[in-house]
Protein backbone atom coordinates (compact mmCIF):
# COMPACT_ATOMS: atom_id res chain seq x y z
CA UNK A 1 0.00 0.00 0.00
CA UNK A 2 2.78 2.43 0.98
CA UNK A 3 4.68 1.49 -2.16
CA UNK A 4 1.58 2.50 -4.10
CA UNK A 5 1.41 5.90 -2.45
CA UNK A 6 5.12 6.50 -3.00
CA UNK A 7 4.83 5.44 -6.64
CA UNK A 8 1.95 7.85 -7.20
CA UNK A 9 3.88 10.69 -5.58
CA UNK A 10 6.94 9.95 -7.70
CA UNK A 11 4.82 9.89 -10.85
CA UNK A 12 3.21 13.16 -9.86
CA UNK A 13 6.58 14.74 -9.24
CA UNK A 14 7.90 13.44 -12.56
CA UNK A 15 4.87 14.81 -14.44
CA UNK A 16 5.26 18.28 -12.97
CA UNK A 17 9.03 18.37 -13.28
CA UNK A 18 9.66 16.84 -16.68
CA UNK A 19 6.53 16.54 -18.82
CA UNK A 20 6.56 19.29 -21.45
CA UNK A 21 2.85 19.90 -21.00
CA UNK A 22 1.55 23.37 -20.23
CA UNK A 23 -1.29 22.04 -18.12
CA UNK A 24 1.10 20.18 -15.83
CA UNK A 25 3.35 23.20 -15.30
CA UNK A 26 0.71 24.90 -13.22
CA UNK A 27 0.49 22.01 -10.82
CA UNK A 28 2.64 22.22 -7.69
CA UNK A 29 5.02 19.33 -7.15
CA UNK A 30 4.56 17.05 -4.13
CA UNK A 31 7.52 18.56 -2.27
CA UNK A 32 6.01 22.05 -2.55
CA UNK A 33 2.62 20.75 -1.43
CA UNK A 34 4.10 18.91 1.52
CA UNK A 35 6.21 21.82 2.74
CA UNK A 36 3.22 24.16 2.46
CA UNK A 37 1.08 21.61 4.26
CA UNK A 38 3.54 21.36 7.16
CA UNK A 39 4.52 25.03 7.26
CA UNK A 40 3.88 27.07 10.44
CA UNK A 41 3.68 30.15 8.19
CA UNK A 42 2.04 28.89 4.99
CA UNK A 43 2.25 31.12 1.90
CA UNK A 44 -1.43 30.66 1.09
CA UNK A 45 -2.75 30.56 4.63
CA UNK A 46 -3.59 26.87 4.93
CA UNK A 47 -1.42 24.28 6.69
CA UNK A 48 -1.54 21.93 9.64
CA UNK A 49 -0.63 24.88 11.85
CA UNK A 50 -3.53 27.10 10.89
CA UNK A 51 -6.92 27.06 12.56
CA UNK A 52 -8.58 27.63 9.18
CA UNK A 53 -7.39 24.22 7.96
CA UNK A 54 -9.17 22.42 10.80
CA UNK A 55 -12.22 24.54 10.37
CA UNK A 56 -12.43 23.40 6.76
CA UNK A 57 -11.84 19.86 7.90
CA UNK A 58 -14.59 20.09 10.49
CA UNK A 59 -17.05 21.53 7.99
CA UNK A 60 -16.32 18.82 5.47
CA UNK A 61 -16.63 16.12 8.05
CA UNK A 62 -19.85 17.59 9.31
CA UNK A 63 -21.27 17.66 5.81
CA UNK A 64 -20.08 14.18 5.08
CA UNK A 65 -21.87 12.88 8.13
CA UNK A 66 -24.86 15.22 7.87
CA UNK A 67 -25.54 14.13 4.31
CA UNK A 68 -25.63 10.54 5.54
CA UNK A 69 -27.42 10.65 8.87
CA UNK A 70 -27.39 6.89 8.67
CA UNK A 71 -26.24 4.96 11.72
CA UNK A 72 -23.05 3.05 10.87
CA UNK A 73 -24.76 -0.30 11.40
CA UNK A 74 -27.26 0.40 8.65
CA UNK A 75 -24.27 0.45 6.34
CA UNK A 76 -23.55 -3.22 6.89
CA UNK A 77 -25.70 -4.79 4.16
CA UNK A 78 -24.59 -2.20 1.63
CA UNK A 79 -21.01 -2.62 2.74
CA UNK A 80 -21.26 -6.36 2.14
CA UNK A 81 -22.40 -5.68 -1.40
CA UNK A 82 -19.70 -3.08 -2.00
CA UNK A 83 -16.84 -5.05 -0.50
CA UNK A 84 -18.04 -8.41 -1.77
CA UNK A 85 -17.26 -10.17 1.49
CA UNK A 86 -18.45 -9.92 5.06
CA UNK A 87 -14.94 -9.65 6.56
CA UNK A 88 -14.11 -6.37 4.83
CA UNK A 89 -17.62 -5.05 5.44
CA UNK A 90 -17.37 -5.46 9.21
CA UNK A 91 -13.93 -3.88 9.23
CA UNK A 92 -15.21 -1.00 7.12
CA UNK A 93 -18.08 -0.21 9.44
CA UNK A 94 -15.93 -0.48 12.55
CA UNK A 95 -13.31 1.74 10.96
CA UNK A 96 -15.90 4.32 9.90
CA UNK A 97 -16.97 4.80 13.49
CA UNK A 98 -13.49 4.78 15.02
CA UNK A 99 -11.99 7.03 12.39
CA UNK A 100 -14.30 9.99 12.96
CA UNK A 101 -14.04 9.86 16.73
CA UNK A 102 -10.23 9.92 16.58
CA UNK A 103 -9.85 12.45 13.78
CA UNK A 104 -12.29 14.97 15.20
CA UNK A 105 -10.76 14.81 18.65
CA UNK A 106 -7.25 15.19 17.26
CA UNK A 107 -8.30 18.20 15.21
CA UNK A 108 -9.86 19.84 18.25
CA UNK A 109 -6.75 19.01 20.29
CA UNK A 110 -4.38 20.72 17.87
CA UNK A 111 -6.63 23.76 17.75
CA UNK A 112 -6.54 24.09 21.53
CA UNK A 113 -2.72 24.29 21.77
CA UNK A 114 -1.59 27.65 23.15
CA UNK A 115 0.06 29.57 20.26
CA UNK A 116 2.80 30.73 22.66
CA UNK A 117 4.20 27.17 22.65
CA UNK A 118 4.79 27.45 18.89
CA UNK A 119 6.46 30.81 19.40
CA UNK A 120 8.59 29.61 22.27
CA UNK A 121 9.79 26.65 20.21
CA UNK A 122 10.61 28.93 17.29
CA UNK A 123 12.57 31.25 19.60
CA UNK A 124 14.62 28.32 20.83
CA UNK A 125 15.59 27.34 17.30
CA UNK A 126 13.21 24.43 16.66
CA UNK A 127 12.66 23.32 13.07
CA UNK A 128 9.22 22.57 11.62
CA UNK A 129 9.76 18.91 12.29
CA UNK A 130 10.79 19.63 15.87
CA UNK A 131 7.63 21.68 16.32
CA UNK A 132 5.50 18.84 15.02
CA UNK A 133 7.17 16.34 17.35
CA UNK A 134 7.68 18.55 20.41
CA UNK A 135 4.61 20.81 20.35
CA UNK A 136 1.81 19.58 18.08
CA UNK A 137 1.95 15.92 19.09
CA UNK A 138 2.30 16.23 22.87
CA UNK A 139 -0.05 19.22 22.87
CA UNK A 140 -2.78 17.26 21.13
CA UNK A 141 -2.07 14.01 22.97
CA UNK A 142 -4.75 14.37 25.69
CA UNK A 143 -7.42 14.82 23.03
CA UNK A 144 -5.99 12.10 20.82
CA UNK A 145 -6.37 9.68 23.70
CA UNK A 146 -9.88 10.86 24.50
CA UNK A 147 -10.67 10.20 20.86
CA UNK A 148 -9.08 6.77 21.04
CA UNK A 149 -11.14 5.87 24.10
CA UNK A 150 -14.37 6.88 22.41
CA UNK A 151 -13.28 5.15 19.21
CA UNK A 152 -12.44 1.94 21.03
CA UNK A 153 -15.86 1.82 22.69
CA UNK A 154 -17.65 2.61 19.46
CA UNK A 155 -15.53 0.11 17.57
CA UNK A 156 -16.52 -2.79 19.84
CA UNK A 157 -20.11 -1.70 19.67
CA UNK A 158 -20.27 -1.64 15.90
CA UNK A 159 -18.07 -4.70 15.63
CA UNK A 160 -20.45 -6.82 17.67
CA UNK A 161 -23.46 -5.58 15.75
CA UNK A 162 -21.71 -5.96 12.41
CA UNK A 163 -20.73 -9.52 13.22
CA UNK A 164 -24.28 -10.39 14.19
CA UNK A 165 -25.43 -9.42 10.76
CA UNK A 166 -22.57 -10.28 8.50
CA UNK A 167 -19.81 -12.51 9.84
CA UNK A 168 -19.12 -16.23 9.94
CA UNK A 169 -16.89 -16.07 12.99
CA UNK A 170 -16.51 -13.70 15.90
CA UNK A 171 -18.17 -13.12 19.25
CA UNK A 172 -21.02 -11.12 17.76
CA UNK A 173 -21.68 -13.93 15.33
CA UNK A 174 -21.48 -16.43 18.18
CA UNK A 175 -24.20 -14.61 20.10
CA UNK A 176 -26.54 -14.63 17.12
CA UNK A 177 -25.71 -18.20 16.20
CA UNK A 178 -26.27 -19.46 19.74
CA UNK A 179 -29.55 -17.60 19.87
CA UNK A 180 -30.70 -19.31 16.71
CA UNK A 181 -29.56 -22.68 18.04
CA UNK A 182 -31.08 -22.03 21.46
CA UNK A 183 -27.70 -22.40 23.24
CA UNK A 184 -28.29 -19.78 25.91
CA UNK A 185 -25.17 -20.33 28.07
CA UNK A 186 -23.00 -19.69 25.00
CA UNK A 187 -24.78 -16.37 24.48
CA UNK A 188 -23.81 -15.26 27.95
CA UNK A 189 -20.24 -16.52 27.57
CA UNK A 190 -19.84 -14.54 24.34
CA UNK A 191 -21.41 -11.45 25.91
CA UNK A 192 -19.18 -11.57 28.96
CA UNK A 193 -16.11 -12.13 26.79
CA UNK A 194 -17.02 -9.11 24.68
CA UNK A 195 -17.35 -7.07 27.86
CA UNK A 196 -13.99 -8.23 29.15
CA UNK A 197 -12.21 -7.58 25.87
CA UNK A 198 -13.81 -4.14 25.64
CA UNK A 199 -12.71 -3.33 29.17
CA UNK A 200 -9.19 -4.65 28.56
CA UNK A 201 -8.70 -2.65 25.39
CA UNK A 202 -9.88 0.55 27.10
CA UNK A 203 -7.55 -0.18 29.99
CA UNK A 204 -4.62 -0.64 27.63
CA UNK A 205 -5.32 2.73 26.02
CA UNK A 206 -5.61 4.30 29.45
CA UNK A 207 -2.34 2.82 30.65
CA UNK A 208 -0.47 3.81 27.50
CA UNK A 209 -2.01 7.28 27.68
CA UNK A 210 -1.01 7.74 31.31
CA UNK A 211 2.52 6.61 30.52
CA UNK A 212 2.83 9.04 27.63
CA UNK A 213 1.28 11.87 29.65
CA UNK A 214 2.99 11.50 32.99
CA UNK A 215 3.36 15.27 33.10
CA UNK A 216 -0.39 15.54 33.15
CA UNK A 217 -1.14 12.87 35.72
CA UNK A 218 1.27 14.47 38.16
CA UNK A 219 -0.03 17.95 37.61
CA UNK A 220 -3.55 16.92 38.58
CA UNK A 221 -2.14 15.19 41.57
CA UNK A 222 -2.29 11.43 41.08
CA UNK A 223 0.43 9.05 39.98
CA UNK A 224 0.27 7.24 36.66
CA UNK B 1 29.79 43.18 23.55
CA UNK B 2 26.59 42.86 21.58
CA UNK B 3 22.88 43.43 21.81
CA UNK B 4 22.45 47.03 20.66
CA UNK B 5 18.87 47.40 19.52
CA UNK B 6 17.60 50.12 17.28
CA UNK B 7 13.92 50.79 16.65
CA UNK B 8 13.27 53.34 13.90
CA UNK B 9 9.88 54.63 12.82
CA UNK B 10 8.11 51.38 13.58
CA UNK B 11 4.40 51.37 12.78
CA UNK B 12 1.98 48.51 12.86
CA UNK B 13 -1.58 48.35 11.61
CA UNK B 14 -3.45 45.08 12.10
CA UNK B 15 -5.74 44.01 9.31
CA UNK B 16 -5.29 47.12 7.13
CA UNK B 17 -8.13 46.17 4.73
CA UNK B 18 -10.68 45.00 7.27
CA UNK B 19 -11.30 46.32 10.77
CA UNK B 20 -7.90 48.11 10.69
CA UNK B 21 -6.43 48.61 14.16
CA UNK B 22 -3.50 51.01 14.28
CA UNK B 23 -1.44 49.60 17.15
CA UNK B 24 1.91 51.40 16.77
CA UNK B 25 2.76 54.68 15.08
CA UNK B 26 6.32 55.81 14.34
CA UNK B 27 8.01 54.33 17.39
CA UNK B 28 11.70 55.10 17.64
CA UNK B 29 14.27 54.53 20.35
CA UNK B 30 17.73 53.10 20.82
CA UNK B 31 18.91 50.51 23.34
CA UNK B 32 22.62 50.19 24.10
CA UNK B 33 24.29 46.82 24.43
CA UNK B 34 23.78 45.35 27.91
CA UNK B 35 21.27 48.03 28.78
CA UNK B 36 18.12 47.24 30.75
CA UNK B 37 15.22 49.06 29.14
CA UNK B 38 11.66 49.01 30.46
CA UNK B 39 8.69 49.88 28.32
CA UNK B 40 5.64 51.16 30.19
CA UNK B 41 2.27 52.06 28.81
CA UNK B 42 -1.44 51.55 29.45
CA UNK B 43 -3.17 48.31 28.59
CA UNK B 44 -3.67 47.77 24.88
CA UNK B 45 -1.18 50.45 23.80
CA UNK B 46 0.82 48.09 21.64
CA UNK B 47 3.56 46.85 23.99
CA UNK B 48 3.16 43.21 23.05
CA UNK B 49 2.86 44.21 19.41
CA UNK B 50 6.26 45.91 19.63
CA UNK B 51 7.77 42.93 21.43
CA UNK B 52 6.36 40.54 18.82
CA UNK B 53 7.96 42.63 16.11
CA UNK B 54 11.35 42.58 17.85
CA UNK B 55 11.06 38.84 18.46
CA UNK B 56 10.18 38.28 14.81
CA UNK B 57 6.75 36.74 15.44
CA UNK B 58 5.06 39.36 13.33
CA UNK B 59 5.92 41.87 10.62
CA UNK B 60 5.75 45.65 10.97
CA UNK B 61 3.83 47.89 8.58
CA UNK B 62 6.60 50.48 8.39
CA UNK B 63 9.98 51.24 9.90
CA UNK B 64 12.88 49.02 10.76
CA UNK B 65 14.33 47.17 13.71
CA UNK B 66 18.00 46.30 13.81
CA UNK B 67 20.23 44.45 16.22
CA UNK B 68 23.92 45.34 16.28
CA UNK B 69 23.48 47.20 13.01
CA UNK B 70 21.83 44.29 11.19
CA UNK B 71 18.21 44.52 10.07
CA UNK B 72 16.12 41.87 11.82
CA UNK B 73 14.14 39.42 9.71
CA UNK B 74 10.54 38.71 10.69
CA UNK B 75 11.58 35.27 11.88
CA UNK B 76 12.23 34.31 15.50
CA UNK B 77 15.60 32.98 16.51
CA UNK B 78 17.71 32.12 19.54
CA UNK B 79 19.52 35.46 19.45
CA UNK B 80 16.43 37.11 20.99
CA UNK B 81 14.46 34.92 23.32
CA UNK B 82 11.07 35.79 24.78
CA UNK B 83 9.75 35.08 28.27
CA UNK B 84 6.01 35.10 27.75
CA UNK B 85 3.32 37.07 29.55
CA UNK B 86 1.49 33.90 30.61
CA UNK B 87 4.49 31.56 30.69
CA UNK B 88 5.28 29.07 27.96
CA UNK B 89 7.33 26.29 29.50
CA UNK B 90 6.38 23.07 27.71
CA UNK B 91 4.18 21.29 30.28
CA UNK B 92 5.08 17.90 28.77
CA UNK B 93 8.81 18.36 29.30
CA UNK B 94 10.68 18.29 32.59
CA UNK B 95 12.50 21.36 33.83
CA UNK B 96 15.79 19.94 32.55
CA UNK B 97 14.29 19.07 29.14
CA UNK B 98 12.81 22.54 28.85
CA UNK B 99 16.03 24.26 29.76
CA UNK B 100 18.24 22.18 27.45
CA UNK B 101 15.76 22.38 24.57
CA UNK B 102 17.32 25.42 22.88
CA UNK B 103 21.00 24.35 22.82
CA UNK B 104 20.04 20.82 21.74
CA UNK B 105 17.74 21.88 18.91
CA UNK B 106 20.31 24.38 17.66
CA UNK B 107 22.97 21.68 18.00
CA UNK B 108 25.00 24.22 19.94
CA UNK B 109 25.94 21.76 22.68
CA UNK B 110 26.10 18.00 23.14
CA UNK B 111 23.55 16.54 25.53
CA UNK B 112 25.99 16.07 28.44
CA UNK B 113 27.35 19.59 27.97
CA UNK B 114 23.86 21.07 27.74
CA UNK B 115 22.75 19.24 30.87
CA UNK B 116 25.83 20.29 32.80
CA UNK B 117 25.31 23.90 31.79
CA UNK B 118 21.60 23.68 32.61
CA UNK B 119 22.25 22.32 36.09
CA UNK B 120 24.80 25.03 36.72
CA UNK B 121 22.41 27.78 35.58
CA UNK B 122 19.55 26.26 37.56
CA UNK B 123 21.69 26.01 40.69
CA UNK B 124 22.71 29.64 40.31
CA UNK B 125 19.03 30.53 39.97
CA UNK B 126 18.18 29.91 43.59
CA UNK B 127 18.84 26.18 43.78
CA UNK B 128 16.47 25.16 41.00
CA UNK B 129 18.73 22.22 40.11
CA UNK B 130 16.88 20.25 42.79
CA UNK B 131 13.69 20.33 40.71
CA UNK B 132 15.38 19.53 37.37
CA UNK B 133 13.42 16.27 37.03
CA UNK B 134 10.05 17.84 37.87
CA UNK B 135 7.38 18.89 35.43
CA UNK B 136 6.49 22.61 35.32
CA UNK B 137 3.03 22.05 36.80
CA UNK B 138 4.68 20.81 40.01
CA UNK B 139 6.43 24.15 40.57
CA UNK B 140 5.17 27.41 42.02
CA UNK B 141 4.56 30.22 39.56
CA UNK B 142 7.69 32.06 40.72
CA UNK B 143 9.80 28.97 40.14
CA UNK B 144 8.25 28.51 36.70
CA UNK B 145 9.20 32.08 35.84
CA UNK B 146 12.78 31.54 36.95
CA UNK B 147 13.00 28.33 34.95
CA UNK B 148 11.68 30.11 31.87
CA UNK B 149 14.30 32.83 32.28
CA UNK B 150 17.00 30.17 32.62
CA UNK B 151 15.66 28.50 29.46
CA UNK B 152 16.11 31.81 27.65
CA UNK B 153 19.60 32.49 29.05
CA UNK B 154 20.81 29.02 28.05
CA UNK B 155 20.81 30.20 24.42
CA UNK B 156 23.22 33.00 25.22
CA UNK B 157 20.86 35.43 23.46
CA UNK B 158 21.81 38.96 22.55
CA UNK B 159 18.39 40.15 23.66
CA UNK B 160 16.19 38.98 26.49
CA UNK B 161 12.59 40.00 25.88
CA UNK B 162 10.27 39.87 28.89
CA UNK B 163 6.56 40.55 28.48
CA UNK B 164 5.10 41.53 31.87
CA UNK B 165 6.62 38.44 33.46
CA UNK B 166 5.60 39.27 37.03
CA UNK B 167 2.14 40.64 36.32
CA UNK B 168 0.15 38.06 38.23
CA UNK B 169 2.44 37.86 41.26
CA UNK B 170 1.89 39.04 44.80
CA UNK B 171 4.07 41.83 46.14
CA UNK B 172 6.51 39.64 48.07
CA UNK B 173 7.22 37.24 45.21
CA UNK B 174 7.50 40.18 42.89
CA UNK B 175 10.14 41.88 45.02
CA UNK B 176 12.13 38.64 45.19
CA UNK B 177 11.88 38.21 41.44
CA UNK B 178 13.09 41.79 40.92
CA UNK B 179 16.25 41.12 42.93
CA UNK B 180 16.73 37.87 41.08
CA UNK B 181 16.39 39.51 37.67
CA UNK B 182 18.77 42.32 38.63
CA UNK B 183 21.24 39.72 39.80
CA UNK B 184 21.00 37.82 36.51
CA UNK B 185 21.43 41.03 34.55
CA UNK B 186 24.58 41.83 36.47
CA UNK B 187 25.92 38.33 36.03
CA UNK B 188 25.13 37.59 32.38
CA UNK B 189 25.22 41.13 30.97
CA UNK B 190 22.39 40.73 28.48
CA UNK B 191 20.42 43.49 26.85
CA UNK B 192 16.98 43.30 28.44
CA UNK B 193 13.71 44.65 27.07
CA UNK B 194 11.20 44.49 29.91
CA UNK B 195 7.54 45.26 29.31
CA UNK B 196 5.33 46.33 32.18
CA UNK B 197 2.56 48.71 33.06
CA UNK B 198 3.96 49.19 36.55
CA UNK B 199 5.98 52.39 36.70
CA UNK B 200 7.64 51.54 40.04
CA UNK B 201 8.88 48.25 38.69
CA UNK B 202 10.15 49.96 35.52
CA UNK B 203 12.16 52.62 37.36
CA UNK B 204 13.53 50.22 39.94
CA UNK B 205 14.84 47.75 37.37
CA UNK B 206 15.80 49.74 34.30
CA UNK B 207 18.52 52.03 33.02
CA UNK B 208 16.03 53.60 30.65
CA UNK B 209 12.26 53.80 30.85
CA UNK B 210 10.33 54.28 27.61
CA UNK B 211 6.84 55.63 28.28
CA UNK B 212 4.33 54.87 25.54
CA UNK B 213 1.13 56.70 24.69
CA UNK B 214 -2.21 54.96 24.43
CA UNK B 215 -3.05 53.34 21.11
CA UNK B 216 -1.73 54.01 18.56
CA UNK B 217 1.40 53.57 20.66
CA UNK B 218 4.15 56.11 20.18
CA UNK B 219 7.08 57.03 22.39
CA UNK B 220 5.87 59.72 24.76
CA UNK B 221 8.88 60.15 27.01
CA UNK B 222 12.26 58.56 27.57
CA UNK B 223 13.60 58.65 31.12
CA UNK B 224 17.22 57.88 32.02
CA UNK B 225 17.37 56.25 35.42
CA UNK B 226 20.63 57.22 37.05
CA UNK B 227 20.17 55.24 40.24
CA UNK B 228 23.28 53.32 41.18
CA UNK B 229 23.70 49.61 40.63
CA UNK B 230 23.37 47.24 42.36
CA UNK B 231 19.85 48.36 43.09
CA UNK B 232 18.55 47.71 46.58
CA UNK B 233 15.01 48.06 47.93
CA UNK B 234 16.01 51.05 50.10
CA UNK B 235 16.36 53.07 46.91
CA UNK B 236 12.58 52.99 46.57
CA UNK B 237 12.53 55.57 49.38
CA UNK B 238 15.35 57.78 48.11
CA UNK B 239 14.89 61.32 46.85
CA UNK B 240 16.27 60.52 43.38
CA UNK B 241 13.72 57.76 43.03
CA UNK B 242 10.88 60.03 44.07
CA UNK B 243 11.96 62.65 41.56
CA UNK B 244 12.23 60.15 38.74
CA UNK B 245 8.85 58.84 39.56
CA UNK B 246 7.35 62.28 39.64
CA UNK B 247 8.76 63.15 36.25
CA UNK B 248 7.26 60.02 34.71
CA UNK B 249 4.05 59.74 36.67
CA UNK B 250 2.43 62.71 35.02
CA UNK B 251 2.73 61.36 31.51
CA UNK B 252 1.83 57.86 32.57
CA UNK B 253 -1.31 59.03 34.33
CA UNK B 254 -2.26 61.25 31.44
CA UNK B 255 -2.05 58.30 29.06
CA UNK B 256 -3.88 56.03 31.45
CA UNK B 257 -6.69 58.56 31.66
CA UNK B 258 -6.86 58.90 27.89
CA UNK B 259 -6.98 55.12 27.52
CA UNK B 260 -9.74 54.96 30.11
CA UNK B 261 -11.80 57.70 28.48
CA UNK B 262 -11.38 56.21 25.04
CA UNK B 263 -12.38 52.85 26.38
CA UNK B 264 -15.61 54.41 27.61
CA UNK B 265 -16.19 56.07 24.26
CA UNK B 266 -15.67 52.81 22.44
CA UNK B 267 -18.23 51.19 24.70
CA UNK B 268 -20.85 53.89 24.15
N1 LIG C 1 -3.71 40.04 15.98
C1 LIG C 1 -4.35 41.20 16.17
N2 LIG C 1 -5.29 41.62 15.30
C2 LIG C 1 -5.94 42.79 15.48
N3 LIG C 1 -5.71 43.63 16.50
C3 LIG C 1 -4.80 43.26 17.41
C4 LIG C 1 -4.06 42.03 17.31
N4 LIG C 1 -3.20 41.96 18.36
C5 LIG C 1 -3.41 43.07 19.08
N5 LIG C 1 -4.34 43.85 18.53
C6 LIG C 1 -4.79 45.17 19.02
O1 LIG C 1 -3.69 46.03 19.00
C7 LIG C 1 -3.66 46.84 20.17
C8 LIG C 1 -2.37 46.64 20.91
O2 LIG C 1 -2.32 45.31 21.43
P1 LIG C 1 -1.12 44.77 22.33
O3 LIG C 1 -1.42 43.37 22.67
O4 LIG C 1 0.16 45.05 21.63
O5 LIG C 1 -1.25 45.71 23.61
P2 LIG C 1 -0.47 45.63 25.01
O6 LIG C 1 0.10 46.97 25.24
O7 LIG C 1 0.45 44.48 25.03
O8 LIG C 1 -1.67 45.38 26.02
P3 LIG C 1 -1.68 44.61 27.45
O9 LIG C 1 -1.09 45.54 28.45
O10 LIG C 1 -3.14 44.39 27.70
O11 LIG C 1 -0.91 43.34 27.29
C9 LIG C 1 -4.87 46.44 20.99
O12 LIG C 1 -5.89 47.38 20.75
C10 LIG C 1 -5.26 45.09 20.44
O13 LIG C 1 -6.64 44.92 20.53
MG1 LIG D 1 0.58 42.63 26.22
Amino acid sequence: MWAGYLGAAALWYACVAWLPLESFRRLPDPVAVLSEWLSPQPTYGISIFTAAYYKHMLYSTWRATAAFPVPPLAWVPLAILIFAGSEAAVIFVTFLVAFFATTLNTAVGVKLIDPDFFRAAACLGASRRDILVDVVLPGALPNIFTGLQIAMGAAWFSLAAGEMIAAQYGLGFLIMESYNLIQFPTIVIAMATLGLLGYASSAIIRVVGNRLMRWRAQSIGFAA
Amino acid sequence: MSGALSIRGVSKTYDPEGASVEALRECSFEVRAEEFVAIVGPSGCGKTTLLNAIAGFDTVSAGEISLDGRLLAARPGPDRVVVFQHGALFPWKTVLENVTYGPLKQRALSRPAAEAKALEFLRASGGLDTVAASYPAQLSSGMQRRVEIVRALMNDPRLLLLDEPFRAMDGFSKATMHQHLLDLHRRYRKTVVFITHDLDEAIYLADTVVVMTTRPGTVKQIIRVNLERPRVPQMLYSREYAELKKSAAESVHEEARRAFERGEKEQA
